[in-house]
């Protein structure tokens, strides 16, 4: 490539040389390779940066500060410097870009244009410290009605008629997202199933298979059968509290997956039972659901293949028709359904994908809560929702629009040490949570990741219980799609219109 | 009722067929009684029959199995006197499902392990993302002729088409149909799909897909599954070898390992 069409880098790494003590720590650290030793001093290859800020937190000095660079482009609003890198990048190259997290560019969260209603005079709100506020809910299908009979023994005895589903119970109303090993190490796998189960909230497994480590985790974790089929088996499945069928992510809306074969070692090979060093390609659909009478089939199956001992339910990336989907999946005999928006993380998805597809999981969570309303079935599932919740006024917020159960995996990797530096493609992650090489894996305490992870939770659900207590609600159950305690201050009403919310002064 | 340790099950007593969780029920049943053989009479389509079903087992089916047959299946032997819907074999981990007679789209998807050998024609998409692993290596065999995208996506195992066509009176004669549709092997990158025919295939291969010659090798390796498959359904081996075998084969492993740059921009 010539020197002209070269990317200038997005980052510069300032070392002080006054306080750098040369003690080489920073060189290890960097697993991009962007600092070296020549001998007598520190030098950065800027391109290489990818401001994770290993360096940074490393340095026994404090000598290094990472800084945008921002002095190569001539500003413009529209060519912005991305959109001139990208064409630099693929007129260079070729090819799809990759990319990871989610989606990155700057779109107004309509979260945050969302306010919560609080109890003044006419209604007494509760005071969470002195009173109890349940925050647990029951994960699986519900009937919507129950009928009774007539003991055919026994006349005079009166017995239930409905058959009663699989169900659980869950501490809080969250759900830390499916990450498979080999998205993530193994190391912050251990962490998160760790926490869910100390917790009793949920987790995904992600759709390559289960460890034989993580078996003893079960009964916290969802398992997922994408269309690689990877590492199902009958361990796989009997080794849940519930299964999920994934149709799409909220990242990457009708795209497959690709782990590249040097991410699959021993480890992975045995997890996702695959040979050592093979690509895993999911294909883009399933090729056993082509519609929804199709997927209704593929969950009789797995009910049938689990003796109807736990909830099967479906995951779809929330697109235009979510809603009409979502009602064919629950008359198709899911007990369960996740919703992922496209704010959704990824290990890897091209960008084109991440930052153009799908809708905001606030839309698409009120209009299937409401098309599900009004066939009479809402009551009858359990509504999981994801895509970018961010904080617990997020899940707060998804829980009034009408989510059961929220689910988030970006803030469980920040809590672990992750920068968020959108690198995890590359399987280098410095903080030893993206990536499947040893030494960098090893950087990840269990056990401290494991306690940040509770620590996060627990203030959540504290925050939650505040929440709740200000509106006089004491179970979270009674929060859910009740969006008359949400206020929209936005600048579109359209969007307060779609999300069945009142504007603010209303 | 138990004859000669082989209990039968009815899956439409008085005409009225069970529905797949009563008849799969009964199956569980009859396992747990430690009945090692089952036959099932009169079966009408119901799907999922012996979904997930482990250990060594035999069951024998008269009828039309519905879809889903032996999804998950982790060791049995099924065999059908009979046709097969679509499915068959789905995500199957071990054992075995001999189909005498034809066998509908999807058969085998995503299976990582396992036999399938089905006597006759069989429709579109068989074979989809088949998967090999440590001592698991699954094995599809087709009497007759395949459609459109075989293999597609395979990623290891085998899949062989023999191209036969069986006439009502018995006589065994060359398929006058072309053996395969299009969109042969897509997205192949482990494993070999094995072609009985003269055709030339080069047309209809899928992307990452290439033909190869039969080596001495890979017919020794093939040798025992068309050996036992011409056993099972009595066909006389030496009419197999009276026409060449065509071998497909990944181009590379990383069929599109090239797509995607990660350039940080
Ligand atoms: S870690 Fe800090 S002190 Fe040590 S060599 Fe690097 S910049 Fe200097
Ligand atoms: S997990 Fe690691 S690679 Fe991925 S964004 Fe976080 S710090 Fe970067």
């Amino acid at each position: 490539m010539s020197i002209s069409h070269s990317i200038a880098p997005y980052y510069k790494v300032m070392i002080e040389r006054d306080s750098c003590k040369k003690c080489k720590r920073c060189t290890t650290h960097c697993s991009y390779g962007a600092l070296s030793y020549n001998g007598e001093r520190i030098i950065a290859d800027n391109s290489k940066c990818v401001a994770c800020q290993r360096c940074v937190i490393m340095c026994p000095a404090g000598a290094i500060h990472i800084i945008k660079n921002e002095s190569f482009l001539p500003p413009h609003g529209n060519y912005t410097r991305r959109i001139r890198n990208a064409i630099w990048a693929q007129s260079g190259n070729g090819g799809v870009l990759l990319s990871a997290a989610g989606n990155d560019r700057e779109i107004r969260s309509i979260f945050d244009d969302l306010l919560l209603d609080a109890c003044q005079v006419t209604n007494p709100s509760i005071d969470p410290l002195r009173e109890t506020i349940e925050t647990k809910i029951f994960f699986g299908r519900k009937p919507s009605k129950i009928d009774f009979k007539r003991d055919t023994m026994n006349p005079n005895k009166i017995c239930l008629k409905t058959e009663f589903m699989p169900n659980f119970e869950v501490d809080m109303p969250i759900m830390v997202g499916h990450m498979s090993l080999g998205s993530i190490s193994y190391n912050a796998a251990m962490a998160i199933y760790q926490a869910c189960k100390e917790l009793n909230i949920l987790a995904g497994s992600g759709e390559g298979g289960l460890h034989p480590d993580f078996y003893e985790f079960g009964s916290n974790i969802i398992t997922e059968v994408a269309s690689g089929r990877f590492g199902v088996d009958i361990n796989y499945l009997h080794n849940a509290a519930g299964i999920e069928i994934k149709i799409g992510q909220g990242a990457k809306p009708g795209h497959g997956g690709h782990l590249p074969g040097e991410k699959v070692n021993s480890l992975i090979s045995q997890t996702r039972m695959i040979p050592k060093g093979s690509d895993a390609l999911s294909p883009y659909p399933h090729h056993d659901v082509y519609s929804i009478e199709d997927l209704a089939q593929l969950i009789a199956a797995l009910k049938e293949a689990t003796r109807y001992k736990v909830p099967i339910g479906v995951k779809i990336a929330a697109v235009h028709n979510s809603a009409p989907i979502a009602v064919g999946i629950v008359r198709g005999g899911a007990d369960f359904l996740t919703l992922d928006g496209f704010r959704g993380g990824t290990g890897a998805a091209p960008r084109i994908i991440r930052d153009h597809a799908g809708i905001p999981i606030e839309l698409a969570i009120a209009a299937v809560d409401e098309r599900l309303r009004k066939e009479n079935l809402r009551d009858e599932i359990t509504l999981v929702a994801g895509g970018s919740i961010r904080y617990s006024a997020d899940l707060i917020k998804a829980i009034a629009l009408g989510a059961d159960v929220a689910m988030c995996s970006m803030p469980v990797l920040i809590a672990m040490g992750c920068r968020v530096c959108q690198q995890c493609f590359r399987g280098l992650c410095s903080w030893g949570i993206a990536t499947q090489q040893e030494y960098l894996v090893k950087r990840l305490d269990v056990d401290v990741a494991r306690n940040r992870i509770i620590n996060l939770f627990h203030s959540w659900n504290e925050e939650l219980k505040e929440v709740l207590g200000a509106m006089g609600i004491d179970s979270v159950e009674s929060l859910r799609s009740n969006r008359d305690r949400l206020r929209y201050i936005g600048p579109n009403p359209k969007i307060a219109e779609i999300l069945g919310v009142k504007h603010a002064g209303e | 009722m138990i004859e000669n340790n082989i209990v039968k099950i009815n899956a439409a007593p008085n005409n009225r067929p069970l529905s797949y969780k009563k008849l799969n029920k009964q199956i569980h049943n009859m396992i747990n009684f430690k009945h090692k053989k089952i036959l099932l009479d009169d079966v009408c389509g119901q799907r999922f029959i012996a979904a997930s079903l482990q250990g060594n087992l035999e069951i024998e089916i008269n009828g039309l199995p519905g879809n889903d047959l032996g999804i998950f299946l982790d060791g049995p032997k099924i065999v059908i006197n009979g046709n097969c819907e679509d499915q068959a074999g789905n995500t199957m981990n071990d054992g075995e499902i001999i189909v005498h007679g034809e066998g509908g789209d999807v058969i085998g998807l995503s299976a990582r392990g396992g036999k399938i050998y089905i006597k006759k024609d069989v429709g579109y998409r068989v074979g989809i993302h088949i998967k090999e692993y440590e001592n698991k290596f699954p094995v599809i065999v087709i009497g007759g002729t395949t459609k459109d995208f075989l293999g597609e996506y395979m990623a290891g195992g085998l899949i062989i088409v023999l191209g036969l066509k069986f006439l009502p009176d018995g006589k065994i004669i060359e398929n006058p149909h072309t053996i395969c549709g299009d969109e042969l092997g897509t997205g192949i990158h482990r494993g070999k799909i094995i072609l009985r025919t003269e055709e030339d295939l080069e047309d209809k291969l899928g992307i990452g897909a290439k033909v190869d010659k039969m080596t001495s090798e890979t017919e020794k390796e093939i040798r025992p599954y068309i050996e036992e498959f011409c056993q099972t359904f009595e066909i006389p081996l030496e009419m197999l070898f009276e026409k060449p075998f065509k071998v497909i084969k990944p181009i590379s492993k990383r069929p599109f390992g090239g797509n995607y740059i990660g350039t940080i921009i």
